[in-house]
C-alpha cells in the first residue's frame, strides 16, 4: 500500500534567490530529478525574495507580505495546493508567514494593505500548502517507489546528513513536525535519511544533523562561522562519513566555504565533500554528474563519487 | 575491561560537567544563578532551559544539549559497547559544539536570532515605533 500523497506530485515550484546564484546545482538537480520520478513543478511566475535576511532584518512585517505575495501568486493565479521550497531559509520564511498570518491580525492588515496598494488579491493564511523538497519527494513519491527505481545503489556511500537549523526551527512555524510515525521530528529530523537510505547509502550516526554553523553570521563574523563548520565537518569524518548530505543553498555553500577558510586560516583541512541530496538521489536514479550540477559543486565531490564508482 | 569501564564512565562524566560550565557561564553572563535542578534527569537540560527564557534563539543548543545527554547515556549504561570509544569522542565534539556556540553567542549576541528564534537581528529596529511600516 501506498502513503504517497497525489497532490504532492503537482507542485508550484519556488526556487528563491540562492537557486539562481550559488545553489544554481541545488536548481538544477531538483528540476532533474523532479522529472525523473515523474512529478511536475511548474515555477511560480514572477516570484520575488522571500524576504530572507535582510528585509527581516529592517521590517518583518514587509517579509511577511513578501513570502505571502509568492503564496498568492501560487493560490490565485496557477490555482495551486502547494508550493515546493527546496531553500530553507525560503520555506522557513513561507511558513512564517503562513503562521503570521493566521496568527497575527497586524501581520495581516499590513500584507492586506501592501497587496492592495499593489492591485494584488491579499494572500490569506491556509490557501496554499508549504512544503520543502524533502516532503516533496518523501509524501510525493515515498521510499519504496524510490527503492524501485534506483539504478545505481549508494551502496557503500557512507553519509552524514546535515539538515541546518531553519528546517525545523522554530518549532512553532512547524505544526505538521512531531506528529507521530510519518512526520518528520524538530528534534531528530530524517526524511533525508530515509530517503538516502531508500537509495541504498549508508547514514552515519551523525549528532550535529541540526547544529548552528553561524550561517547568519558568516560575513559579519567568519571565524565563529569558521570555527562552527570546521566542528561539523570534523564530527561527519569522526563518524565515518564520505559525504555530508545538504538539503539547503545556504548550508551548503557555507560548509563548502568555510571547509576551504579552514584550511587557509587555520590549516585544518577535512575531506568529507559536500553534495545536495537531490544529487545523490539524481546519481542513484542513473542521471549524469552534469547534469545534476556536479561540476558546479565546490568541494571535490565528483572524485568521491569516481572513488565509490557512482560517476 | 573494569578499568575500562570505570574510564569510560569517568570519561563521560567529566565531558557533562563540561557542559555544564559552559551553560552556568551563559546564564551567569546574563545576571542569573545556574540553576541545581535537573530536568529529565539532567542539569544539563535544566540549564539550557533556564538559559533560554527571554532569549529564544539559545534554542540553537537545544538538540545540542539533548544529543549529550544521549551520548552520556550511551556511555554510562553500555561501557562495555566495542563503540563506546567513538561514542565518547562524538560527545566530546558536541560538547566542543557547545562552547563553540556559546562562546560565539557570548561574544555576538544575534548568533541564532535570525534562524532559530524567526527574529530579526535588529530586535530594536524591528520592535520599536518605527516597527509599522511605511509603505
Amino acid at each position: 500500500m501506498s502513503n504517497t500523497n497525489a497532490k504532492y506530485r503537482k507542485v508550484a515550484y519556488y526556487p528563491g534567490c540562492a537557486l539562481e546564484g550559488t545553489g544554481h546545482a541545488y536548481n538544477v538537480s531538483t528540476v532533474a530529478l523532479g522529472r525523473k520520478l515523474g512529478l511536475e513543478v511548474e515555477e511560480v511566475p514572477n516570484w520575488n525574495c522571500c524576504g530572507a535576511m535582510e528585509v527581516k532584518n529592517i521590517d518583518p512585517k514587509v517579509q511577511t507580505y513578501l513570502s505571502s505575495r509568492v503564496l498568492a501568486i501560487a493560490a490565485h493565479e496557477m490555482k495551486a495546493a502547494t508550493v515546493m521550497a527546496p531553500c530553507n531559509g525560503c520555506y522557513h520564511n513561507l511558513k512564517k508567514a503562513e503562521h503570521d498570518l493566521a496568527h497575527d491580525p497586524a501581520s495581516r492588515e499590513t500584507v492586506e494593505r501592501i497587496a492592495r496598494k499593489a492591485g494584488d488579491e491579499p494572500y490569506r493564511a491556509g490557501e496554499v500548502e508549504t512544503i520543502h523538497a524533502l516532503d516533496w519527494i518523501k509524501h510525493g513519491v515515498g521510499e519504496e517507489e524510490l527503492r524501485r527505481r534506483v539504478k545505481k545503489s549508494l551502496a557503500g556511500l557512507r553519509v552524514a546528513n546535515y539538515y541546518g537549523c531553519m528546517y525545523t526551527r522554530p518549532r512553532h512555524i512547524f505544526p505538521e513536525k512531531d506528529q507521530g510515525p510519518g512526520s518528520e521530528s524538530t528534534l531528530k529530523p530524517h526524511f533525508m535519511d530515509d530517503l538516502l537510505a531508500a537509495a541504498g547509502a549508508v547514514n552515519v550516526d551523525f549528532p550535529l544533523k541540526t547544529a548552528c554553523c553561524g550561517g547568519a553570521h558568516t560575513l559579519s563574523d567568519s571565524d565563529i562561522s569558521t570555527k562552527l563548520v570546521l566542528n561539523i565537518l570534523r564530527a561527519a569524518e569522526a563518524a565515518g562519513a564520505d559525504v555530508i548530505a545538504t538539503e539547503c543553498p545556504t548550508c551548503h555553500s557555507g560548509l563548502e566555504m568555510h571547509q576551504a577558510r579552514a584550511e587557509k586560516v587555520l590549516g585544518q583541512k577535512t575531506k568529507v565533500v559536500m553534495l545536495y541530496f537531490t544529487q545523490l538521489l539524481g546519481i542513484a536514479l542513473g542521471l549524469s554528474p552534469r547534469s545534476i550540477g556536479n561540476h558546479e559543486n565546490a568541494s571535490e565531490a565528483l572524485e568521491r563519487l569516481q572513488e565509490k564508482a557512482l560517476a | 575491561m573494569m578499568e575500562e569501564r570505570i574510564d569510560s564512565a569517568r570519561d563521560a562524566r567529566a565531558l557533562l560537567a563540561i557542559a555544564e560550565e559552559v551553560l552556568e557561564a551563559w546564564v551567569r553572563a546574563h545576571g542569573e544563578e545556574p540553576t541545581s535542578e535537573v530536568r529529565e534527569g539532567f542539569r544539563l537540560l535544566a540549564l539550557h532551559h533556564q538559559g533560554t527564557r527571554g532569549i529564544p534563539s539559545f534554542n540553537a543548543c537545544r538538540e545540542t544539549c539533548r544529543e549529550i545527554a544521549y551520548r552520556y547515556n550511551l556511555a554510562a549504561f553500555e561501557p562495555f559497547h566495542p563503540e563506546a570509544p567513538a561514542r565518547l569522542a562524538m560527545m566530546a565534539m558536541l560538547v566542543r559544539h557547545l562552547a563553540l556556540f556559546v562562546g560565539g553567542k557570548l561574544e555576538v549576541d544575534g548568533l541564532g536570532d535570525f534562524c532559530c528564534a524567526s527574529r530579526p537581528l535588529r530586535g530594536e529596529a524591528a520592535r520599536g515605533p518605527g516597527e509599522a511600516t511605511s509603505t
